[in-house]
This record gives C-alpha cells, structure tokens and sequence, in this order.
C-alpha cells in the first residue's frame, strides 16, 4: 500500500486555505443524518465532539473517567503556545511553526506544523471567549511566559492548570451540545475494538465499565483521541488509566503505527522513589524560566545543596548552551541530566537526580513573585516530597511523559482505515522525534476545534456509506473476540499479577528502549518483551469477573496490549540507526554527544502495518522539507 | 537513612453493587513505607488481596495529582482525608501513626448512589453542568482574544473559582449533602468575567434548579464544604450565587 499524506500544494502559506476551498460539505438539513462516534474526551476529543455536534452531526462520545472532565488533559500545567506577538518580541506563525519542526529535528511534515502554527491564534480567541481564565496583567491583557525551545514569550498560561482551565472550556461546550440532544455522552466506557465493514471504519465496540457488558455502537465515521500511550512503561505522568488500547485494537484492524519509538522524556519530573510507586509526578517546565539546573562538581559530593559554594555547582545547561541555557528542549535537557548521574554526580539518596534551584529567583524577584509564579507546583513538590523548595532546591529527574508516535494520519487526520480519524496525542502527530513544551495542548485542541470539522464533512460527503445494523458479522465477532480474550485472562489464574507484569515491562522499556538506546539492548528488549507476553498469558492472575466493575480486569486487557506495542516500540526504535529528537542511539551522536540525525537514510515516517502477533511491515512517508533545510540542532 | 515502616489497619466499606447491602471489613497493612500515597497503600493492599484470590476494593481515581477530580473517599469521617486543602490521592501515609486504624468509606450523598465498594456515581454533577457550565458560544464564532480586556483581580478571582476540580467532597461534607459550593464556583467563576455576563441569569437559574431536581439539599450555612474542598474554594462562592439568583428573579 502506497502512503498518500494528501498534503497540498502550494505555497507553504496557502495550502490549508487552498485545501479548506477544495473539502466538499454537509448540507445543513443533511448533518443530522450522519453519526459520528468520538471516543475520548480530552482537549482533542471534547473539542471535536463539541464542535461536530454545533455543526448538527449527531454525535457518540464516549470515555473511559466518570466524567468527560476527567480526561488527562486536565493535568496538564504550563501553557499553550500561540503566535499571538502580544509580547512584541518578533514573534509570527513562522516562528512558531519554525521553531516547533526544528523542536521536533526534523521528523514531522512541513504542512502540518505550519497549519497548527496557523490555527494557534483562534484557539486562544475561543478559548477566551469560553471563559478561560488566562493570567493577565493589570491592564486587563494577557501576561505570557516562555518555553524550552523558544526565544520568545508565546505561552498562555491559566496558573499553572492550563489544561483543566482550557478542557473545562472545552468540556463547557460538549455539555452543552449534550444538552441540546445533539451529543450523546457514555462515560466509564472502555472501547475494546474498531468494527470495519467493507473497508470502513462503521462502529466500535466498548465494554460498560459498571456492568461489564460489551456494547455496540455505529456510526457513519470513527474518531479517536484516545491520548498517549506512555504508560506502556509503567511509571510516567500519565494517569493511571491512559493506555493504548484503542489506538492499538484500531491499528490490528489496519491502522498504520506511525514512529512508535518516539517518546518524550521529560526533564524535570518528582524522581522515583520506590517500589510501591504508581506514577511519576511532572513539575512543568515552566519553573526552567527561573529555576537554574545544577548537580556538584565534584562526583559523590553529599554535602547539603545549601552549603556548596557557587564556584563547585556545575550549572551544566549554562554552560554547554550558552544561548538557550536552562530553557533548551525537553530531550537535550533529560539527555543532560542522565549524563550527569551517569557520571556520578547525581544527588538526593539514589544519586538519580539534579537539582533545579530558585535561590537566585527568589533573590532577584522576591519570594512572592515566585510564589505567584508556582505556588501551587512548589506545594505539589511539597506534598510528595516532603521538602519546601523556597528553602532547598527541588531535585529533579526525567520521566516518560508523551508520546510522539500514533496511529499514521494524513493531513486530513484520516488514517490508512478510511473513515477512522484521529486527533491529539493518540496520532502520529504534529511533534516529530520531539515534542516542544505547551504544543500539546495547542495541537489537541487545533485538531477537534478547527480541522476535525472541516475534513470530516469531506469524507461523509464524497464516501459511498451502506446501511449497516448491529446484527452485521463484523459486530458479532468482535464481541466475541473480545468476550473470549477477557474469559481468557480471567481463568489463566496464575501466579503473578497484573501490575507485576506491567511493572516487568515498564523495567524493559525505560533501560532498553529509553532515553538512551543502542543496538544489543534493543534486540535484548525484543526478546524479552515476547517472552514475557507469552507468560502473560500463561500466568496472570486476575481476580473477579466479567460482568461487574473490575478494575484489575480492565489493566488485564491493557497491559496485554502494552506488551505487543513494546515489542514495535523496540522492533521502530531499532530500524532507526540515527539519533533524532528523544530517541538517542547511541551508535550517532556527535563529538559532543548530541543526536546525530541521518537525513540521508532516514528523512521518513515509520508506518508499521500489522500482520500479525510479532510481525510487521514498514511503509515509509518520505519527508520532503521545501520551505526550511533541515539543519543539526544546536541550541548552543 | 530508611524511614520507619509503619503497621495500619484499615476498616474499609465493601459493597458489592448499588443494590446490596455493604459493611466494612478490616485488613492490615504492612510495613507500610510513610511516603506512600494513601492510594498506592490500597493498591498494596489489592496486591495481596488478589494473590489471596479476594476481589480486590474498588476505587475510582486517574491522575494520582489532585487535578482531575475522580478519587474521593471518606477517610476517618472526612472528605478526602486529615488534612485540607487536598484530594484523596494526595493524602500520604506520613500523615498516620504506626498502628492506627483508619476508617474508609464512599462519598455518601442521595445524588451519588454507590457502585461498588468506594466508588460512586457523581454524574449528577455533570447534568447539573450541562445547563450552564459554559458560555454559549460557537467554535469559531468569536472575537479577537484582546477585545476582551479583563482587570487582573477579576481574572484572579476567576480563577479561583474555575478551579474547582468537581470531586464532590463538598457534597459528601455537607449534611445536607447540598452540591451549593460546587455550583457557587462555576456561576461564580463566569459571572466574574465579561464573557460569562450575558447568560449569567439564565445560567444560574438553569443550575440551581438542575441542583434541586438531583435531589442535592439546601445550604444551610454548615460552612463544611470549604472545609474539605480540596481546591480550598471559598464559601463566597455560594454568596454570590445567590446574588446572581436573586437578581435573575427580579430581572
Ligand atoms: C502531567 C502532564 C502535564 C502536561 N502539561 C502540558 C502543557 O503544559 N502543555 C502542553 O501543551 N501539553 C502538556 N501535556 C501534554 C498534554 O496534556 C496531552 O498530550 C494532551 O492533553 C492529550 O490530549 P488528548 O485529548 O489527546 O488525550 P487525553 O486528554 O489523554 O484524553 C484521552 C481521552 O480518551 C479516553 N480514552 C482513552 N482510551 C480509551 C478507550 N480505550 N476507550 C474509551 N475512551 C478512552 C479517555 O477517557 C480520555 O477521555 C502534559 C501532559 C501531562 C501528562
Ligand atoms: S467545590 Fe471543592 S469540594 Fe466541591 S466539587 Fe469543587 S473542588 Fe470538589
Ligand atoms: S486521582 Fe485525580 S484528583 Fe485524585
């Protein structure tokens, strides 16, 4: 199968304008005979529910939390970028768009990061008019701060709850679709598979997470915005119940995976503390606008942070990028800071940390500024740690935080299922081999608000679409599928939990397909992942039944798909030979030990068609950069 | 230096779906590390519980950081546990002495009828929000972000009140189990700002009589509600609500 990304032509400038004037339309009177099934309820999902359902589309929107409000997007803290220029700091689309492909070295496509860079500014417009409390100064306009990869102050920010401020906008919206019939809501929904009839994506298949029972829904059209699948690896920011399960069901329907290798480690996250651990708490990288990166000079040295002398700090991101220092992006900075700890020079009790210290913001701006700045982070890092951050520095480590790899879409968000589009995170996305701080939630958001609408009407109106009803074949076996698979792991009954399992793989995942990768790891990764999916169901233990809430069961069904996605996170991550962005071979590096990317061999997407348990073909998208040159990073 | 392992004992209410009837069982926990969130503690617990062939408790919560509103118990008789200002899954076994029994039980309000064991059904909350949580405004049918100054005290406060997270505990707190904190923040929240300003009657008339029709009480000043919500909003919230009530009457 030829990949066709459907990219337009034209000037970089022109195409989403050109291409909008070539999409066909719904007629008004029309949209209420297409439905529209959107699972998840995230900025991606709530905003493209919400604005299909203003459009009159019946709309299926469906989420795993109790309510769409939960999504994980309400988690995120820091901001959201817009080429707004309301800082007069020379800001434009092109710079946005510039600066998040070099963020992303060089692995996204060009027509896509320029539409998102395009869309930026009516997403901050909507985002107001819905009521979204964004800092603003005392002349009533909006206060903005800056993030890694950025020279230029572009990034909205409500406190530091931007996602719960901007997914309750977005939220607001859907509820009040679901008010006027237009949006059907059903949450504690789990969808367990994609239903495709002849050819297309027609329905899907969800499992009642109060009941347990197996329902069917049908639709004209699929969309997912399912969000990342970091969890693959265990410990992570995400949040207990993110997972892969739907991005991964649709993908053995057919759906190509696209660069699964790429995942974001974030710098400056609350380090690991111990075995019990469920998850890993994010400290947004805007405290890098004022706190300063630092581990001792010396290896070993225990001396209290407070009592080591300026000229013994190693303040290492100042001094090997001098130009972005402290604010470089999220793989340069994680990258750096394993190197330090590597070398001995990590603090706190497991020596897998560095500091990120505000002594000299505090004593520059004062301790109220600050607080005003990152209240609510300092007393989060409080809280968990225990520590007050105002009087010793944070330590900090890197975490697993997103993923850049998804389903392959094309520029209509449309994937190689026809009739099955997906949206934010759960894509293949926007972001490259990097994902740069507060785009996140710009691309979420620009994906349901402002392109979903327009590219979806083109696929209802030009496709041929039979009656189809519940009692189709395709239906039937997927409930059974599913039925047998969950009866499968309830009665394997046997040794080791779940969580135990899952753990096991995360282990896996962050030594050998992590930060840092090479060849023998990779192809140690690849083993033992299949091994250990094979004793998965051999010997997992799951307690409870089927037709009841069962929590452990719904992990039962997720970890077994995290156990076939890792195997193609590692199979992706060793195809790759060069270093690009967060995954670092460590086979390319420069002298200096940063990514050193193959443009020659490796200017493409990986899009992993799936054949079956284990076995894949690569397609390639070749990338083709008309309007920058691809250039080696340096944030120097 | 290795802290202190800690021995709890836990007296957690069980119940099998919204029809049967629950009790509390008690377990131990131990060597319970005081770093641990209550959470992970419980899913120590559940650890063990499945190895033993029980069924493990059941629980609702996602982010694990206090922002996305899904964990909730009553622990030792409060909302969300000791201390203020905190959700569920911010509560850390620091907080509990070495041998101490803690109490576990569900959200308990007649809007939000138990599923299983500690988790709850608060959906009550988002049809109160379907009438009006919002500005009525279209995608794409808005105007420059700029054109809307607003004086940073207003947007402070605002955001204040946005920050309510939808937990419930305010409910669960109040002994008239009335959800009046919950909807005094939203109406609060966008009756502070200009956007929210056309609407503001129509909006709290909608959420106040969505609120009555849940079956949620009336306030009666208890004040308990600020006292456990978990986002510290402000009892004002509720003050102010019935201002924006008050003047929509008589409008
Ligand atoms: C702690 C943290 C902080 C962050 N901070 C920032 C930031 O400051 N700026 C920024 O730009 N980005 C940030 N990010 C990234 C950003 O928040 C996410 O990438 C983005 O919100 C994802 O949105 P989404 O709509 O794609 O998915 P999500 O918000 O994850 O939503 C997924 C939805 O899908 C549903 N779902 C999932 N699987 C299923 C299934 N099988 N069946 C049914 N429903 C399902 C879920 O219930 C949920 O409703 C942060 C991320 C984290 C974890
Ligand atoms: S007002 Fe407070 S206690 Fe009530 S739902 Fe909101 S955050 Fe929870
Ligand atoms: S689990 Fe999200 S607030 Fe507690």
């Amino acid at each position: 199968m030829k990949l066709d990304s459907k990219v337009p032509g034209g000037h970089l400038s022109e195409k989403w304008d050109n291409h909008k004037d070539a999409l066909k339309l719904v007629s008004p009177k029309n949209k209420r005979h297409f439905s529209v099934i959107v699972v998840g309820t995230g900025l991606a999902g709530a905003s493209a529910a919400a604005s299909l359902g203003e459009l009159g589309y019946k709309v299926i929107n469906l989420c795993i939390q109790d309510s769409p409000r939960r999504a994980h997007s309400i988690a995120a803290q820091g901001g959201i970028n817009a080429a707004k220029n309301y800082q007069n700091d020379n800001d434009s689309i092109w710079r946005l768009f510039y600066d998040t492909i070099k963020g992303g070295d060089y692995r996204s496509r060009e027509a896509n990061v320029y539409r998102l860079a395009q869309v930026s500014n009516a997403i901050i417009d909507q985002a107001v008019a819905q009521g979204v409390p964004f800092a603003r100064e005392y002349g009533g306009y909006f206060a903005n701060r800056s993030f890694g990869g950025a020279l230029v102050s572009r990034t909205f920010y409500a406190r530091g709850q931007t996602g719960q401020q901007l997914l309750l906008g977005a939220y607001g919206a859907l509820m009040r679709q679901v008010d006027e019939g237009n949006v059907r809501l059903f949450p504690r929904r789990e969808m367990v598979d994609l239903v495709v009839i002849n050819g297309k994506a027609r329905g899907i298949l969800a499992r009642n997470l109060i009941t347990g029972e197996l329902e069917t829904y049908m639709a004209d059209a699929v969309i997912l915005a399912t969000g990342g699948y970091g969890v693959a690896y265990f410990l992570s920011t995400n949040a207990i119940n993110s997972n892969a399960s739907a991005v991964w069901r649709a993908h053995k329907k057919g759906a190509f995976f696209g660069n699964p290798c790429f995942v974001q480690i974030h710098p400056t996250c609350i380090p690991r503390s111990g075995d019990y651990q469920s998850k890993l708490t994010l400290m947004s990288e805007s405290l890098r606008n004022d706190g300063r990166v630092w581990v001792p000079l010396k290896k070993g040295d225990k001396r209290h942070p407070n009592d080591i002398p300026e000229e013994e700090r190693d303040y290492y991101l100042e001094r090997k990028y001098p130009t972005f220092g402290n604010m470089v992006p999220r793989d340069v900075a994680s990258r750096n800071a394993k190197m330090v700890c590597d070398e001995g020079r990590g603090v706190g009790e497991t020596g897998m940390a560095v500091y990120l210290d505000f002594r000299d913001a505090i004593r520059d701006f004062g301790r109220k500024t600050i607080e005003e700045r990152y209240g609510n982070l300092f007393e989060m890092y409080k809280d968990i740690t225990g520590e007050d951050a105002y009087e010793v520095p944070m330590r900090i480590y890197p975490a697993v935080h997103y993923t850049m790899g998804g389903l392959w879409v094309d520029y209509n968000l449309m994937s190689t299922v026809p009739g099955l589009f997906v949206l934010g995170e759960a894509n293949f996305s926007d972001h490259g081999a990097n994902r740069l701080g507060a785009s996140a939630l710009m691309q979420g958001l620009a994906d349901g608000y402002f392109i979903i609408p327009y590219t979806i009407a083109d696929y209802l109106a030009g496709t041929q679409l039979e009656k189809v009803t519940e009692d189709n074949e395709a239906f039937k076996e997927a409930k059974e599928e599913a039925r047998s698979r969950y009866e499968k792991l309830l009665s394997v009954k046997g040794n080791k939990t779940v969580r135990e399992f899952h753990r096991e793989l995360g282990d896996i995942l962050w030594n050998k397909v992590g930060m840092s990768r090479n060849e023998q790891g990779l192809k140690e990764a690849i083993e033992e992942i299949s091994k250990l999916r094979e004793e998965y169901w051999n010997n997992v233990r799951v307690a409870g039944e089927m037709n009841t809430m069962n929590k452990n069961l719904e992990m039962a069904g997720r970890v077994a798909d995290f156990l076939e996605l890792a195997e193609l996170m590692a199979i992706d991550a060793l195809h790759r030979t060069e270093s690009c962005g967060g995954h670092f071979r460590e086979e390319s590096q420069t002298p200096e030990g940063e990514a050193l990317r193959d443009d020659e061999n490796f200017s493409y997407v990986a899009a992993w068609e799936f054949k079956e348990t284990g076995k894949w073909e690569m397609h390639k998208e070749d990338l083709k950069f008309e309007f920058v040159t691809p250039t080696q990073r340096s944030y120097k | 230096m290795e802290k202190k392992k800690l021995t709890i004992h836990l007296k957690v209410w069980r119940q099998k779906d919204a029809d049967s009837k629950g009790k509390f069982v008690s377990y131990t926990v131990n060597d319970v590390n005081p770093d641990m969130s209550f959470l992970e503690m419980l899913d120590v617990l559940n650890e063990e519980l499945i190895k033993k062939d029980e069924e493990p408790i059941e629980f609702d919560n996602d982010c694990r950081e206090g922002i996305c509103g899904m964990c909730g118990s009553v622990i030792n008789g409060t909302a969300h546990g000791p201390q203020s200002g905190m959700t569920t899954c911010d509560v850390r076994m620091r907080m509990f002495k070495d041998g101490e029994t803690i109490v576990v039980e569900p959200f308990r309000a007649r809007a939000f009828p138990v599923i299983k064991d500690l988790a709850v059904d608060r959906s009550a909350l988002d049809r109160i929000m379907s009438k009006g949580g919002y500005t009525s405004v279209r995608t794409g049918g808005v105007p420059e972000a700029l054109s809307l100054p607003v004086p940073k005290p207003n947007a402070d406060e605002a955001m204040d009140m946005a920050a309510c997270i939808g937990c419930g505990a305010c409910v669960a707190a109040c002994p008239n189990a009335s959800a009046a904190l919950f909807v005094g923040a939203k109406v609060s929240h966008l009756a502070l700002l200009p956007q929210g300003r056309p609407e503001a009657a129509r909006r709290v008339e909608r959420m106040v009589a969505q609120m009555d029709e849940e079956g949620f009480g009336a306030c009666s000043n208890h004040g308990e509600c600020e006292a456990v919500c978990p986002k510290e909003i402000s009892i004002t919230a509720i003050g102010r609500m019935r201002r924006e009530y008050l003047r929509a009457m008589f409008k």
